[in-house]
């Protein structure tokens, strides 16, 4: 049987590089909304880009179902999804996220000289071993477009990057992984992670 | 380590060829974008811009082809702009697999175009694209830029492809457009595109500088050293190029090879 990632489609962001990603790893995407469809799935990838708010209405009943999955399988989730699995935001207003990873998102702070979004390629710096990472070299460029980060414990914490601060780049729980970066818009850095997140399932 | 500074190459595209540099040379008659792509991508191309110059409503389709056919075998960023006029236009080009939308006449003649299309996709996919040409007579209100000769100037904005002057400030537009929530300017210098002499780094830190968002330069580029000036002098994040790249005259490894040497961080 083969393996089939989910790559939920809650309105937002741009799913087909994701997707195409995931065949390029060797398995089989699958897009949905659908939380059976999604059941069904060994793995699941949280995309998104946007604001978080609306990232989260949007998510809807995916929410629970999500928090249920990510208690025993694997799941990913970029840019705006990492951020939306920790437990708070305050863009626009205080909202809550999923809270599967603990620790909030913060604005940059604007500091002159430094625009917001920080946009484009950036280092990575490994903060602690992770099968997400294996095989990918310390400081390896990763592309980034953001205007908030996520700030989480030392334990929590899989990377850094510089930019305005050090935040944290990738974070985890258990089976619960983020990456603030695009992987599938880093080249074969990203091909390469993304192929990791598939070694897990 | 630090954000690096980015090298884009911009194809044109007419009809889901590439047009510029290709007719010349002869030899790259294939002239077909994805694989020209791929080769920027190879030569460490940062990210890449199609912009579609197809003047026919009807060859819509075309380009929509060309994305989906970039975002299956290119893993990073793709603008496209042209022609752009709708939020229906934005998400069916979004959807296609680009990862930002390039608005220029249509973000001047209904800004709304570019709040409506941050709040709906986000501010990271929104550039807005300006197309700006000196005006020595200067005017109550304009902006006053001072040029390396010691003028005082203003820039303004001109529409359709460089044709059609607004009155319109250009550092003020910029303004506006970062307001409006668009998440990127690409400024092109009518004084300087296509004649080689290297970015107008006046008005391009000009307006860089007013402005909290990442500007990219065009127009302009023709050695190694004006990719320096734009980023050092123009205070630019990012410096866009087309004929030099389509040309042969030089490569993005070139290019990167240069700026590391003088210090410029770049991804090689």
């Amino acid at each position: 049987m083969t393996t089939k990632v989910a790559i939920l489609d809650y309105g937002i962001g741009n799913l087909r590089s994701v997707s195409r990603g995931m065949e390029k790893a060797g398995v089989t995407p699958v897009i949905t909304k659908d939380t059976t469809v999604m059941m069904g799935c060994d793995g699941v990838v949280l995309p998104g880009v946007g604001a978080f708010s609306e990232g989260m209405d949007k998510l809807g009943i995916l929410r629970e179902a999500l928090c249920r999955y990510a208690e025993d399988r694997p799941v990913l989730g970029i840019c705006l999804g990492m951020q939306m699995l920790l437990e708070k935001s305050t863009e626009f207003g205080l909202h809550e996220g999923l809270g599967l990873v603990p620790g909030e998102v913060l604005p940059f702070v604007k500091t002159p000289g430094m625009k917001i979004p920080h946009m484009g390629w950036n280092t990575i710096h490994t903060e602690q071993p992770s099968p997400l990472f294996d095989g990918i070299p310390q400081e390896s460029y990763v592309y980034f477009v953001h205007s908030f980060y996520a700030k989480t414990g030392a334990e929590h914490t899989l990377t850094t990057t510089d930019y305005i601060c050090r935040f944290a780049s990738s974070i985890w729980n258990g089976n619960v992984y983020g990456v603030q970066f695009h992987p599938e818009k880093s080249g074969d850095t990203g091909l390469a992670i993304l192929k990791n997140f598939i070694s897990l399932l | 380590m630090a954000l690096t500074k980015r090298i884009i190459p911009c194809l044109d595209l007419k009809d889901g060829r590439v047009v510029k540099g290709v007719n010349f040379l002869g030899l790259r008659d294939a002239g077909d974008p994805v694989e020209l792509a791929a080769r920027y991508n190879e030569q460490g191309a940062d990210e890449v811009v199609f912009l579609d110059i197809t003047a026919s409503k009807e060859a819509r389709g075309i380009i929509i082809d060309v994305i989906e056919r970039a975002a299956d075998q290119l893993f990073l960023p793709l603008t496209v702009g042209g022609g752009i006029r709708s939020i229906a236009d934005i998400r069916e080009i979004l959807r296609a697999g680009a990862d930002k939308v390039s608005i220029n006449t249509s973000a001047v003649q209904n800004p709304e175009l570019i709040s409506e299309g941050a709040v709906m996709f986000g501010s990271q996919c929104i550039v807005v694209a300006m197309d700006v040409r000196k005006n020595p007579e200067m005017r109550d209100g304009a902006t006053p830029i001072t040029m390396p000769d010691g003028a005082v100037v203003w820039y303004e904005v001109v529409i359709y492809g460089g044709s059609h002057p607004t009155g319109i400030d250009a550092v003020e537009w910029a303004k506006e457009a970062e307001r409006r929530g668009a998440g990127e300017i690409l400024l092109t210098s009518m004084e300087t595109d296509g004649v080689k002499q290297g970015f107008d780094v006046a008005v391009t830190a000009a307006i860089s500088d007013a402005v909290g968002i990442p500007v990219i330069a065009s127009g302009g580029v023709g050695t190694l050293e004006h990719f320096y000036d734009g980023f050092l002098t123009g205070h630019a994040d990012a410096c866009l190029a087309a004929s030099v790249f389509h040309f042969g005259e030089m490569t993005v490894k070139e290019v990167k090879e240069y700026l590391r040497d003088r210090g410029v961080a770049v991804r090689i």
